[in-house]
């Protein structure tokens, strides 16, 4: 029974540091519609500039001062980052605005490994509660009590900030309509920045709070991004209590899971998260999304057309171009363009669920390296040769989207996009935890190409063809009546039901075929590899993918690819300083902010400037 | 002659409210009927009722006899009715032919033919289509450019795509300039003439009803209140009542300026 309490004591105090993240992400998502990314990188900050200022100020005012001083810091922080990266690109396509997220977590990582250097910090302890009270013989640390403590006051606080005074009245309505609040006069862009601070405040006071338990490192931003999303899902978007609710509920579930079920740790809370969405698919105490058919920003998408001669001919001498690549006969090479075409393989298979059927998965590395996967333990148990486990990957991918898919289009929106996350992670645990079969941190080695295809300028074609066929295979999909009926479930679900089209099996099978397509990849990058590890299902890998298709142009047909070619070169050239993330960074807030459509669609609108493409003007 | 849409004891509560209640009609064969009344009477959650968004609480729709009450709207579609929206929705990111086209490719179940391009399929028939609302001209224009009125028409002949025997519109003139109504009514009533379709439409502008509907019901409350040809719902003072108010508010506020 002590243990029991002692138990519920810890989660209650780890549910403190969590809440404050997950409110200001909720917050900040609430009014500004941005899906922010970088939140996890602002409670990193806390702990870091927490830990500087609590080695400069003395005492226990000094450690408390420290906690407060680093939350304002962090807010700071998020008003720079607010002013100089977010409020150029607010009128940018929805969802847009994350890529740039993306860009500010690069960025602070680096900084941050340039000012505090690699090693972790431990946190200093708080002076006056640096020992344990016994409750029924278990030691609990004073520390702990302080932050159950401490946590109901800050979520008091916000609760009245939010619900009794102006400034609450105006977060909640523009929370609710943001085009009306600004109609009545208030000034959206300040507000943006005041709630921007005050989520990144939260964050960072969050990021100080937890130093004494867990210290400062460089992994903290993506480690508790995660745990951030699933309580901001199940709490439902933009409920404070609920919020606060999700925080205690994952918080002592983990704390137990540690003790009775220590394999479940990394995936308890995903499952905790797709069972509450199965039955509330608005999170315990959200309400419906309203966003959707008026909420769409930016300018419409524009019709597509099938390519004419010119394209064609054109598609055709880049090919045969790509195809000599290995009369340079740099191995090299080779392996290079080969690793370039399957991730734009993957990338296209994202980007035609995201663009064609405006879902947007923040798992799609689930299918990947699902089908990596797929193909690394046939050829690893049961000897199959390659061209099997080429079939197989992708058949086997497609199979887990089926299932995936079909829990996950129950909801909509965000939580569709957590859902898919919340998939990605659990087969990421599965492959981490389940070391007997998947060899867990140590993946699956010695998985080569059949002999005839062992040679690299052999799987340079082999890949090639695969490739471009998935690709090409994808693009007519979207030329074709299936890909119409995608797009139309996406403008008007409610006018593609009315007209005899059932929507979400379009979405479902569109879901299947690009998981297919991404499990292809997957078992094309096997075999290139020669090994697998769980890191192709990780979050970071569904991010990649997702970035790519962002920065080469959601609306228009070729952007997945075209993004996946060019970021994998440039990634390719970077990552050879010791700085790249900090570069990487800063060009994808570069590219979100000099070119709002997409390489692809910036380029589109300068063609059509230049007069060098015919232009939507002429169509009307 | 078997009625072409009937319902019968319709209801649907929110909460409390009965937003309709007990509702029950015929619609003859080849008839313009319009169903009117003031701003929340119920119009729209009876229309979404009858084409299957909305559930009722009570009663039954019976479409050519047949139940057709719960079903989704992609199956009563299938049975030959087509419907517009009060708010157009159509398919911005398409072209204003292909928007027809793809009703077309659903109504051949050619959705998910893996070989064709979408773009080339039934096109002469969609533009035949565009055609008898007068849209052929704009047919390969964006969507999303199109103005209020045209794309009324647009989801007009989108509705007609799968050649319904009964079509439901709600307020087909809303939010268009008054001459743009008169027009685009007219077009309407002389294609769904020329067609023999029967229609059930909703509708806020008494001029546009009492021109074209063959007979009229008057919703008030979730209550339906009055059924008949147009000259009777003229006289009818409870109609008139509900329009022009019978004066009861003001009654009431100068009896309580007399008590006070």
């Amino acid at each position: 029974m002590g243990l029991f309490i002692a138990q519920l004591l810890t989660g209650l105090a780890n549910a403190g540091a969590l809440f404050m993240v997950a409110s200001g992400l909720s917050l900040i998502f609430g009014v500004t519609r941005v899906v922010n990314f970088a939140h996890g990188s602002f409670y990193m900050l806390g702990a870091y500039v927490g830990y500087t200022l609590m080695q400069v100020l003395p005492g226990a005012v000094g450690f408390w001062g420290a906690i407060l001083l680093a939350g304002l810091i962090v807010g700071l922080i998020g008003i720079i980052v607010e002013i100089c990266v977010l409020r150029p690109v607010y009128s940018a396509p929805e969802l847009f605005q994350l890529v740039a997220t993306f860009g500010v977590i690069l960025v602070i990582q680096d900084l941050t490994l340039m000012i505090w250097g690699p090693t972790d910090l431990l946190g200093p302890r708080a002076p006056g509660l640096k020992g344990v009270v016994r409750i029924m013989g278990e030691p609990v640390p004073q520390y702990d009590i302080a932050l159950i403590v401490i946590t109901p006051f800050v979520a008091l606080a916000l609760w009245y900030l939010i619900a009794r005074t102006r400034v609450g009245t105006l977060v909640r309505a523009a929370t609710q309509d943001r085009e009306m609040v600004g109609a009545l006069g208030v000034n959206q862009a300040w507000l943006f920045t005041g709630v921007f601070f005050l989520g990144c405040a939260l964050a960072g006071l969050g990021g100080a709070l937890q130093l004494p338990k867990g210290g400062a490192d460089l992994l903290m931003d993506f480690s508790i991004l995660a745990s951030v999303f699933v309580v901001v899902v199940i709490g439902g978007m933009g409920s404070l209590p609920g919020a606060y609710l999700a925080a205690v509920i994952i918080s002592v579930l983990n704390v137990f899971g540690v003790t009775y079920l220590p394999q479940s740790t990394l995936v308890l809370m995903f499952v905790v998260m797709v069972i509450v969405l199965m039955v509330r698919p608005f999170g315990l105490l959200g309400r419906e999304e309203v966003a959707g058919e008026h909420g769409q920003v930016g300018e419409p998408e524009r019709p597509i057309r099938p390519a004419g001669t010119g394209v064609r001919l054109l598609v055709a001498f880049l090919l045969a171009l790509l195809a000599s690549v290995p009369l340079l006969g740099s191995n090299f090479y080779n392996v290079l363009i080969t690793d370039i075409l399957i991730f734009c393989l993957f990338a296209a298979s994202l980007h035609f669920l995201l663009g064609q059927g405006g879902l947007v998965s923040f798992g799609h590395a689930a299918f990947f390296g699902g089908g990596a996967y797929v193909a690394a333990l046939l050829v690893t148990y049961a000897g199959t040769p390659m061209e099997l486990a080429l079939l197989l990957a992708p058949l086997g991918a497609g199979l887990a989207a089926i299932v995936i898919g079909w829990v996950c289009l129950r909801s909509t929106g965000v939580y569709f996009a957590m859902l898919t996350l919340a998939f990605g992670q659990l087969l990421w645990s599965l492959a981490f935890q389940w070391g007997d079969i998947t060899g867990g941190d140590d993946g699956l080695v010695n998985i080569w190409p059949s002999d005839w295809a062992s040679d690299n300028v052999v799987f340079f074609y082999l890949a090639l063809v695969l490739c471009v066929g998935g690709i090409l295979l994808l693009r007519h999909a979207a030329h074709a009546p299936f890909g119409y009926a995608l797009r139309a479930a996406r403008d008007s679900a409610r006018q593609a039901e009315a007209t005899g089209i059932n929507t979400r099996h379009v979405q479902w099978v569109a879901f299947t075929f690009a998981g297919t397509m991404a499990g292809l990849a997957g078992g094309l990058f096997v075999f290139s590899k020669g090994s697998v590890f769980p890191n192709e299902l990780e979050i970071a890998r569904s991010f990649d993918a997702l970035i790519v298709v962002f920065l080469g142009g959601v609306k228009t047909l070729s952007g997945g690819w075209v993004g996946g070619a060019f970021f994998e070169s440039v990634k390719d050239v970077l990552t050879r300083f010791e700085y790249w993330r900090l570069a990487l960074g800063l060009l994808i807030i570069f590219v979100v902010i000099v070119a709002p459509d997409g390489i692809v669609g910036s380029l589109r609108k300068l063609g059509e400037r230049l007069g060098w493409l015919r232009g939507e003007r002429e169509l009307r | 002659m078997t009625p072409v849409l009937s319902v019968r004891n319709l209801s649907r509560s929110f909460g409390a409210i009965r937003a309709v209640d007990d509702v029950s009609f015929d619609l003859a064969p080849g008839e313009l009927l319009a169903l009117i009344g003031p701003n929340g009477a119920g119009k729209s959650t009876c229309f979404n009722m009858l084409m299957g968004q909305l559930r009722p609480s009570a009663g039954k729709v019976l479409l050519k006899g047949q139940e057709i009450t719960g079903m989704r709207p992609r199956r009563i579609w299938r049975m030959g009715v087509g419907r517009t929206f009060q708010i157009t929705a159509t398919y911005a990111s398409m072209t204003v032919v292909e928007n027809v086209q793809m009703a077309l490719i659903s109504h051949y179940r050619r959705i998910y033919a893996p070989l064709p391009y979408a773009t080339r399929l039934y096109r002469d028939e969609a533009m035949d289509l565009l055609e008898t609302v007068g849209m052929e001209d704009q047919a390969d224009r964006h969507c999303a450019v199109l103005a209020y009125g045209d794309l009324k028409r647009l989801e007009l002949a989108t509705a007609l795509a799968h050649d319904p025997f009964l079509l439901l519109m709600d307020e087909p003139t809303a939010g268009m300039a008054p001459r743009e109504r008169i027009g685009l009514m007219q077009l309407t009533a002389d294609i769904l003439n020329s067609k023999g379709i029967s229609v059930l439409f909703t509708e806020h502008d008494m001029d546009v009803v009492f021109a074209h509907a063959h007979r009229v019901m008057v919703l008030n409350r979730g209550q339906l209140i009055a059924n008949g040809p147009v000259e009777e719902i003229r006289a009818d003072p409870r109609v008139q009542e509900v329009y022009l108010g019978g004066g009861t508010v003001f009654a009431a506020q100068a009896a309580g300026a007399h008590d006070a």
